[in-house]
């Protein structure tokens, strides 16, 4: 005899919790299907934690998530080689109750919002692989573990297995990953005694600080680095275009290594402690990268969407506004004894639409060509921007006009006014 | 045939950091795992559960969350899952520990006797051997350590035969049920949970006995007042490795590397030069 039931979810990151937390708490019978040991297990992220989100899913999280430090200042920095120029914003706005944004590890923030899908009702299985989808007719009608006996079946299968999403390319949805869609990212943890981060960046008891970087701690290749202060450790880390990497031939942990002894970022590292290593892929592609996002009896949801804003380090709260719309989508059906038909869950595209994950990837979908096409942006205006702070910073008896007149010179003759108007206008479209 | 295996949830020792300050182990974020020598303990039950048929009953003391190193077993296909657990129970030594596992067994008996224990060889967290054999002596059970393979079970004759790894080869041992066994590792390989399992573990009731349930009146006997064990200090051992020296030769013959080795060698253990001399007919 097989399982069945209301819903199957695929993975137990952000966007899998979402939808499977959403569907159990309205009364649906939901089995969640993780391949880690324990939820969190596998997941990765830089990791900040964005409120609103999961507010709207669980709105009393405060009370109980593993949280590690409110941020209450960002850091901004466009490095050269020995040099940064950088912006902060830092703000008591931020340090009053209720918190924005806040770093945490995934590792126990994951087991908590596991166990709220379970104390919802959900029934979570681990250590088990979904190798494929099961299909009646064009219908999705189960999925088939790599257990004994791992035919479970379900009126709708949500798919938020990650990135990579096996299950989706497997069945078809969508095609496999192009090297120029995904990013490949690179992290450390690295213990340090809440004593020391504490006056290092500038904060007290649970605030905390993130800095993203941009430059040429990414060698040319379109990426970004960053770092975040948690309880009583650091997350330092750089991620680039998978296709960058395989034509440069860097391998990112070197590239990590070499982030890490940049004159602007060993000091704030200095004993510090490794205590970890991960790296993992993020779907970058943007809004023309994104499959097709439900269909007969299935959803798909998060990371394994392409649901990332690079531009803004976004990623976890798109997953789990993409996993609880596609609840929701499925609770009105099921309240209304509809079926998960693919005409049906159109209805999850349009709430998608309608929110913030595809009117902010919209925004910047053309973003991603125009990186592509100007390389510049990560390696020669640092150069040249660092060179105007430094000649505006530094006093040698050179009057402040000729100053300026060699700085003009520097933009002119590196890149052009032509190549500067091209990469201005691009960049304008791209942000606009 | 009753069986109950005792299992242990213990942070995953792979994954433990000392706190660089403190000295301190870091629990916090380390995964919990079931002592991976129970797991051998568990498998060689649901072996004989194959062959004979069995009632294989996990027990466990630990904290509420040790539950999932039950669900765990249940999963693999053990029938039913006990988890002993009260803030009594805190400090325990393997005195009071084996104490209390002892008391819980006698309390499993009541309802169906209980024929075989089976146990790990030793934790990974205490390394210290001494649970199984205290509980055997606490409930008179034959006891029989570090075997390595469960030959045959009688439940007619009440007779068991194993195989003992022992120094110097294997011993062939037969003894009266009820026995305790503890489990060597290595000795069999954890099978893999069907999907049926994994639905079971995950809607098992596991059952939560607090002392009285587990049949204890002296709490006396139990957590830190029971456990005469003190650890008087903790700390890391010293890394003793003193720098590297770098030898510089003319050349790069092995032969002078060596020669200049030695003679380095020499003069800090002239002790070592004198007692190979007097060992030795030919010069170097």
């Amino acid at each position: 005899m097989h399982e069945k039931f209301d819903t199957i979810v695929v993975g137990a990151g952000p966007a899998g919790n979402a939808a499977a937390y959403t569907l159990a708490k309205a009364g649906l019978s939901v089995l969640q299907i993780e391949r880690g040991e324990t939820p969190g297990s596998k997941n990765v992220q830089g990791a900040i934690l964005y409120a609103d989100a999961l507010e709207r899913i669980i709105p009393d999280f405060r009370d109980d998530a593993p949280l590690e430090r409110y941020l209450i200042e960002q850091r901004g920095w466009l490095l050269d080689d020995e040099a940064y120029v950088g912006g902060n914003y830092r703000a008591e706005a931020f340090n009053r109750p209720p918190y924005n944004r806040y770093t945490i590890v995934r590792a126990q923030f994951d087991k908590w919002f596991s166990k709220k899908v379970q104390d919802a009702g959900g029934l979570v299985i681990c250590e088990t692989t979904v190798r494929e989808l099961i299909f009646d007719g064009d219908r999705v009608a189960g999925v088939l573990t790599d257990r004994e006996g791992g035919a479970i079946y379900a009126d709708l299968v949500i798919l938020a297995d990650g990135v990579n999403s096996t299950l989706a390319r497997k069945a078809g949805f969508h095609p496999e990953l192009k090297p120029k869609d995904v990013a490949l990212a690179v992290k450390e943890t690295l213990f340090l005694a809440p004593e020391i981060i504490e006056p290092r960046f500038n904060v007290k008891g649970d605030e905390g600080v993130a800095i993203e970087m941009v430059g040429k701690i990414t060698k040319g290749m379109i990426g970004t680095g960053f770092l975040y202060t948690n309880k009583e450790s650091l997350t330092i880390g750089v991620g680039c275009m998978l296709s960058d990497f395989a034509a440069q031939k860097i391998p990112p942990y070197v590239m990590l290594e070499e982030m890490k002894a940049h004159p602007a970022i060993r000091p704030l590292l200095e004993g510090a402690e490794v205590k970890e290593y991960v790296a993992h892929l993020i779907p970058e592609g943007g809004y023309d990268a994104i499959p097709k996002l439900y269909g007969n009896g299935w959803m798909i949801a998060g990371d394994s969407a392409g649901l990332v804003n690079a531009v803004h380090r976004e990623g976890s709260n798109l997953a789990m506004t993409s996993g609880r719309l596609a609840a929701e989508t499925a609770i009105d059906l099921h309240a209304a004894g509809q079926p998960f038909s693919a005409a049906n869950l159109a209805g999850y595209k349009q709430r998608l639409d309608d929110s913030f994950v595809m009117k902010d990837l919209k925004k910047y979908r053309r973003l991603p060509a125009a990186l592509h096409r100007s390389p510049h942006f990560f390696t020669l205006y640092p150069e040249l921007i660092t060179l105007a702070a430094h000649q505006w910073v530094k006093v040698d008896g050179v009057d402040k006009k000729s100053k300026e007149r060699e700085v003009r010179r520097a933009f002119a003759g590196r890149r052009g006014w032509l190549g500067m108007m091209g990469d201005a206008f691009r960049l304008w479209r791209a942000f606009e | 045939m009753h069986i109950v295996v005792c299992i242990k949830q213990v942070p995953d020792s792979s994954q433990i950091r000392v706190h660089p300050v403190t000295n301190t182990i870091m629990r916090q974020g380390v995964p919990a795992v079931v002592n991976p020598y129970d797991l051998f303990a568990l498998e060689e039950a649901l072996r004989l559960k194959d062959t004979y048929g069995a009632q294989v009953t996990v027990l466990c003391m630990g904290p509420p969350p040790a539950e999932a190193a039950l669900r765990k077993a249940i999963s693999f296909g053990a029938d039913d899952a006990i988890l002993v657990t009260d803030r009594a129970f805190a400090g325990s030594d393997t005195l009071a520990t084996s104490f209390a596992l002892a008391s819980a067994i006698g309390q499993i008996g009541r309802n169906m006797a209980v024929d075989l224990v089976f146990c790990g060889k030793q934790t990974i967290d205490g390394d210290t051997a001494q649970v199984g054999p205290g509980i055997a002596k606490r409930l008179d059970l034959q006891l029989l350590t570090y075997v390595s393979q469960v030959d045959r079970v009688d439940t007619e004759r009440r007779e068991i035969v194993v195989q003992r790894r022992a120094e110097g080869g294997v011993q062939v041992l037969q003894t009266r049920l009820p026995c305790l066994i503890t489990m060597l590792e290595g000795t069999n390989e954890m099978r893999f949970a069907s999907q049926a399992g994994m639905f079971r573990a995950a809607r098992h009731p596991v059952r939560v006995w607090d002392k009285a349930a587990a049949g204890i009146e002296d709490v006396a006997k139990i957590g830190l007042k029971g456990s005469p064990t003190v650890v008087s200090k903790v700390f890391a051992p010293q890394p003793k490795a003193s720098k590297a020296e770098q030898i510089k030769c003319e050349s790069n013959a092995p032969k002078d590397l060596a020669v200049t080795l030695i003679a380095k060698l020499f003069t800090q253990h002239p002790a070592l030069e004198s007692a190979i001399s007097a060992g030795t007919t030919g010069s170097i």
